[in-house]
């Protein structure tokens, strides 16, 4: 199971007001908060991002509220898997539970620069920067958390291990 | 298994080994773990539940580990919330949820299930709130989890964990008059900050403990959230099996940490030197001691208050309120000052009541309200103006955490808080 994309990078304490603005939280709707992700931050973001891409935070990413908005929308929006330094507890659940893959790498998380092509192994937790050659190595995802991304998020996935999906 | 000498475990590890049936599991590692008990609110049980039904399950996997408490925005404040309430109590009543608590019956849920006994030693608990880390005071590990979670939680009984590296408080000597478990609290959030033990395991031990009352270790593990831990959790003592005598409606199981087990960090912590605390708007390890307020105080002016908030699942408990009443008996709240004092539980309130606490509160002109969440999160009974000033026992002073934005919340210990209601401004309760 792996992924590849293009990166963008964005800086520390990224929070879930950044990821989702509240005013935006009337819906759960992936397709419609995707259009306003990070958009305080970087409004063209939402218009370049493309299916399959990659994020990439710095320490602390999703502190702030626990709302399960923010990686609905980083995922609504094509993102294949989020890279940061550290993440924040509850986002780190959430984002799981929502079927986001995302990996903790501070190497990674410094080394990539916006635009570098990337792709990750969540098999080995081999980070690959195809544009710089260089390769960073993360804890691989162990087999149920794989399972959970695999099924699309934790309740699909239950349903999936019951063979109903 | 092999002969091989045997890995040492924190606390936490264990607990969590023992949960997901290992004989070792490692900071790092991903687990899944049977849950002993999984909590929800007014506010994240509706969509939790609406998460449940996706499965198509017909029933909870044990309608005896489920525990429903509508606390946050009851009673109901308006007709969204009684809309949410309702959600709430039809599932428990077409569940056959057990631990349902109306109203007359509940509590701030993290004061109510330790008192019923719900949560004992070496218990997995989650609960979709994220001050369900107060149950570690027992010797249980618990955490809190976002609503996907807690319906994951209800109907399989299971929850994904990534097991916590920890840090290891050792705590000396004993706490001095006027100082409880808040201001132990509030120094260590104040000294690490608010992410100085993310997603790790706050592990407090050491001959401090003994000394520590229950209400005081339930106040110093609500808050471990606040240092952005995942638990925090003390050892099981003599203290903590009188507690949940006559109460715990399960058998205990008493973990301890192994002598040789791997910390991140090991802090000491002289309790004896540790002097009232407060933290200063908007973050909760913004903090100062009473003797650097009273500096303040003489080179700019006392910190004057317009309300004082005396309650919540930090410091709502029966110790808390005595607390309160040692600095309001016979005194009167300054004019101008609105103190809203909130037991946390129907039980806590009625003790309150016979001990004479509540006949001190109402001639000292404080209002006590009916059991709730209400002013903690800003949701009603308390909320602040534009511009206001108030001391809370509570647990976070964000930026409109109790109202309005550009109002502002010290955080500070029941005595604190009740000796600064008489004064009118934030006031050292050594002098009171
Ligand atoms: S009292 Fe405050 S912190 Fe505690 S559960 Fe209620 S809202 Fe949350």
């Amino acid at each position: 199971m792996s992924t590849s994309g293009r990166a963008f990078k964005f800086g520390d304490n990224i929070d879930t007001d950044v990821i989702i603005p509240a005013r935006y939280l009337s819906t759960a709707d992936p397709e419609i908060l995707a259009k306003y992700c990070m958009i305080d931050i970087d409004d063209t973001f939402a218009g370049k991002v493309q299916k399959g891409d990659i994020m990439i935070g710095g320490r602390n990413f999703g502190c702030g509220s626990s709302r399960e908005h923010a990686p609905i929308a980083i995922k609504g929006a094509g993102v294949s898997c989020v890279i940061a330094e550290t993440f924040a507890r509850i986002f780190y659940r959430n984002a799981f539970n929502i079927g986001l893959p995302i990996i903790e790498c501070a190497e990674a998380a410094r080394k990539i620069a916006d635009g570098d092509e990337i792709r990750v192994d969540f098999e080995s937790g081999k980070i690959e920067n195809i544009t710089k050659g260089e390769t960073y190595q993360a804890q691989p995802l162990p087999p149920f958390m794989r399972d959970i991304i695999d099924g699309g998020g934790l309740i699909a996935s239950i349903k999936k291990s019951r063979g109903e999906a | 298994m092999s002969t091989q000498a045997k890995q040492p475990m924190t606390m936490t590890q264990k607990i969590l080994a023992a949960h997901a049936g290992k004989d070792f599991v490692a900071p790092g590692e991903f687990i899944q773990a049977k849950l002993d008990l999984v909590l929800g609110n007014d506010i994240t049980a509706p969509p939790a539940i609406k998460e449940f039904t996706k499965l198509g399950q017909p029933a909870v996997f044990d309608n005896k580990r489920i525990a429903l408490v509508p606390d946050h925005f009851t009673p109901n404040k308006d007709i969204q919330s009684a809309e949410q309430c309702r959600q709430m109590r039809v599932f428990a009543h077409d569940q056959s949820i057990e631990n349902y608590f109306e109203i007359g019956e509940m509590g701030i849920e993290h004061a109510l299930l330790p008192e019923k006994g719900l949560v004992v030693p070496g218990d997995v608990v989650i609960g979709a709130d994220s001050h369900t880390c107060t149950y570690g005071a027992l010797g249980a590990f618990s955490t809190g989890i976002g609503s996907t979670d807690m319906a994951a939680g209800m109907a399989t009984g299971l929850c994904w964990f990534r097991v916590p590296e920890a840090i290891q408080f050792v705590l000396k000597g004993k706490l001095s008059e006027h100082v409880s478990g808040k201001d132990v609290i509030l120094h260590i959030i104040g000294k690490i900050g608010v992410d100085g033990a993310r997603y790790q395991s706050m592990e407090f031990v050491g001959e401090g403990v003994a000394s520590l009352t229950m209400d005081d270790r339930f106040t110093i593990a609500n808050m471990a959230i606040e240092a952005g831990a995942k638990n925090g959790i003390f050892p099981v003592d003599e203290r903590t099996k009188a507690y949940l005598e006559n109460r715990g409606k399960r058998p205990s199981v008493i973990f301890e940490a192994d002598q040789d087990a791997v910390y991140a960090q090991v802090i000491e912590i002289d309790l004896a030197a540790i002097r009232p605390t407060v933290s200063f708007p908007h973050s909760p390890d913004n903090t100062r001691t009473i003797d650097e307020i009273e500096r303040m105080e003489q080179e700019k002016g006392a910190i004057t208050i317009d309300q004082v908030v005396i309650g919540s699942c930090t410091n709502g408990r029966l110790d808390d309120l005595r607390i309160a009443a040692r600095y309001l008996k016979g005194k009167k709240v300054a004019k101008g000052v609105r103190v809203i004092i909130f037991p946390a539980t129907q039980k806590i309130y009625l003790d309150a009541l016979r001990e004479g606490l509540i006949e001190i509160f109402i001639e000292a002109g404080a209002i006590v309200s009916t059991p709730t969440c209400g002013p903690c999160l800003g949701g009603h009974m308390g909320i602040l103006a534009k511009g206001e000033r108030a001391v809370a026992t509570t647990n976070r002073n964000f930026v409109g955490r109790m109202g309005h934005t550009e109002s502002e919340i010290y955080l500070a210990s029941p005595a604190v808080a009740a000796a600064s209601a008489v004064a009118g401004k934030i006031a050292n309760p050594e002098r009171a």
